[in-house]
């Protein structure tokens, strides 16, 4: 127990942070403004759903291996539904980017959302690129082969070589991964403590004049 | 899969197009099409609302 007049431990400054930044009612929102009822504000909520799927699908295939995905034919369906979620996952991602550009979605204090979504686009395509060159298949080896080059030609190459296998293997199973579920839990927490960034002609009611020029 | 070899040769190299400086495949440019379309009809369509 501390003093009544004592200093206060860092657990108790975090959480008071963490209740004044995301109460309840703004962490688990059960009412969403009127101009949220458009299909532009899907885009994000699909990307999470094929992150979902990706993540699942994924660790069955770590579960279970090479020997498996490429012999067997469930192993090859779930490396399909992996395939193909990541074809989803980055088709809503890239929609979700332009859709929110086209709305300034940087408006009203949410340039850090608008950055850690960015950054999370940019890890996501690394993601991409070691799990490209773990196909085994030609289009892995050509993929890695020119990616090498490229690598190498800005000076990387020896640190991030798309040609160690090893490497590859446990950037995409485990730290790509890892970081990308992270910027999304991130962003999530973002909009939900920011809210969800309003139309242009709905600015001045939703934020004020002044957070609708920021 | 026989329907999808049947509509793309998969024993072919990809068609690409080149204009300029900007190389890419006809696949790549179906599915850029493919996702300024959806923006369109995601900002045109209503989106359907609760009776209540």
């Amino acid at each position: 127990m501390r003093a009544p007049d004592g200093p206060r431990s860092w657990t108790a400054r975090v959480r008071e942070a963490a209740e004044g930044a995301l109460p309840p009612e703004k962490l688990l929102p059960d009412r969403q403004p009127a101009y949220v009822a458009s299909w532009v504000y899907v885009f994000g909520v699909t990307t999470l759903a094929a992150l979902i799927v990706l993540v699942a699908s994924g660790t069955v295939l770590s579960l279970e291996g090479p020997d498996w995905w490429h012999t067997s034919a469930v192993g090859h369906f779930f490396n399909s539904v992996h395939f193909w979620g990541v074809q989803m996952f980055f088709f809503a991602m890239v929609v979700h980017l332009w859709g929110k550009f086209l709305m300034g979605a940087w408006r009203g204090r949410r340039r850090a959302t608008w950055v850690v979504g960015a950054l999370t686009l940019l890890v996501a395509i690394g993601t991409g690129l070691t799990g490209y060159v773990l196909q085994q298949n030609f289009a892995s080896q050509w993929i890695s082969t020119q990616a090498k080059d490229g690598f190498n030609a800005v000076g990387i190459g020896a640190f991030f070589n798309v040609l160690n296998l090893g490497q590859m293997l446990t950037l995409h199973v485990l730290l790509m991964p890892a970081a990308v579920v992270l910027l999304t839990i991130l962003h999530l927490l973002q909009v939900r403590h920011r809210g969800v960034v309003p139309p242009f002609d709905a600015a001045d009611e939703h934020l004020g004049p002044e957070e609708a020029e920021r | 899969m026989k329907l999808v070899a049947a509509l793309v040769d998969l024993s072919r190299p990809a068609r690409y197009v080149h204009w300029e400086w900007i190389q890419i495949s006809v696949v790549n440019v179906l599915v850029i099409g493919l996702m300024i379309a959806v923006l369109v009809l995601a900002v045109v369509i209503p989106f359907p609302r609760s009776r209540s």
